[in-house]
């Protein structure tokens, strides 16, 4: 059976199955949350050099990878929008940033608290570190742009081309560590194998997709708001049941 | 300096009130935050349509 994909490009199409989606992708994920910092503090061994202090990149980890790829995804959207002018496209970059930001921010801290005792100091201008704070002012400067413009469409246009060209800035952030030499150690995790432990692989795994979840849910939520105040005019919105029913 | 001694003394509670409790309340507060900005939202549309009605 081929699906209409075209059909939920639409925002009328798409609210609703965005309101189906986010209790699922919810429940999953605070489920998945507690399975995973159950195995890395519980099963997982301590680590011989780093002590407790590694159970940091639980968290850390999975927040890097999705401020990265939450990044490419809004400029994947938002060069979607500048292109083929959808609406749908600019609204879900909008509702991504958030989110991207927020991810970028928990890296950059949890990195920093796993730096204090690893390598004596919070911060060190690493080509890593740096090019992860360059991400979050990214996140800051797409947010900002977006919001100092009053016409949506505009709006949209402006902070797209910041999207796509800031995006040059994740490959940077991923291959520094090969490029330069730098304090940050490289990916422990190859496609050629790992020498981690398999449980501490197992609960960096589930964090991550239990973050995944997690960001799925919540830029649905923000989306749905996003298409509300902007189709506000429309005579869909008007008869959406939430909208005509005042609790 | 206090700090650096509680850390290693205190490992796991640092590891979990510093990155994990933080990263939860970031991500409690993105939710409500989320949740607060659709209440809005709804009922700014809620009134727009009785204000129409009204016409």
């Amino acid at each position: 059976m081929a699906i209409n994909w075209f059909k939920y490009s639409a925002p009328t199409t798409f609210y609703s199955l965005a309101g189906k989606l986010i209790p699922w992708f919810a429940v999953a994920a605070a489920a998945l949350f507690a399975v995973g910092m159950y195995i890395g503090f519980y099963i997982a061994p301590v680590d011989y050099q780093q002590g407790e202090f590694y159970r940091i990149i639980f968290i850390h980890v999975p927040a890097s990878i999705l401020s990265m790829f939450l990044y490419l995804i809004m400029a994947g959207y938002a060069a979607m929008g500048l292109i083929f002018n959808t609406r749908l496209s600019a609204m879900m970059a909008t509702a991504i940033a958030p989110t991207g930001a927020l991810f970028a921010f928990i890296s950059l801290w949890t990195g920093a608290l796993w730096g204090k005792p690893m390598w004596g100091a919070w911060w060190v201008w690493d080509a890593r570190l740096t090019s992860e704070l360059i991400l979050l002012f990214l996140y800051l400067g797409f947010i900002a742009l977006h919001a100092s413009i009053d016409d949506p469409r505009r709006a949209d246009r402006a902070s797209a081309l910041l999207a796509i060209v800031g995006s040059v800035n994740v490959p940077i952030i991923y291959f520094s560590v090969k490029w330069w030499n730098t304090l940050h150690q490289g990916s422990t995790i190859k496609f050629s194998g790992t020498s981690m432990h398999v449980a501490m692989q197992q609960a960096m795994f589930i964090m991550l997709v239990a973050c995944w979840l997690y960001a799925i849910a919540v830029i649905l939520a923000r989306v749905r708001s996003i298409i509300l105040e902007r189709e506000r005019h429309t005579k869909w919105i008007n008869e959406l049941p939430e909208v005509k029913h005042v609790a | 300096m206090w700090l650096d001694i509680w850390m290693r003394e205190n490992p796991i509670t640092y590891v979990l009130l510093g990155s994990y409790a933080v990263a939860m309340a970031i991500f409690l507060v993105e939710i409500a935050l989320v949740r607060h900005k659709r209440a809005l939202t709804l009922q700014q549309v809620r009134l727009m349509q009785e204000a129409g009605e009204e016409e």
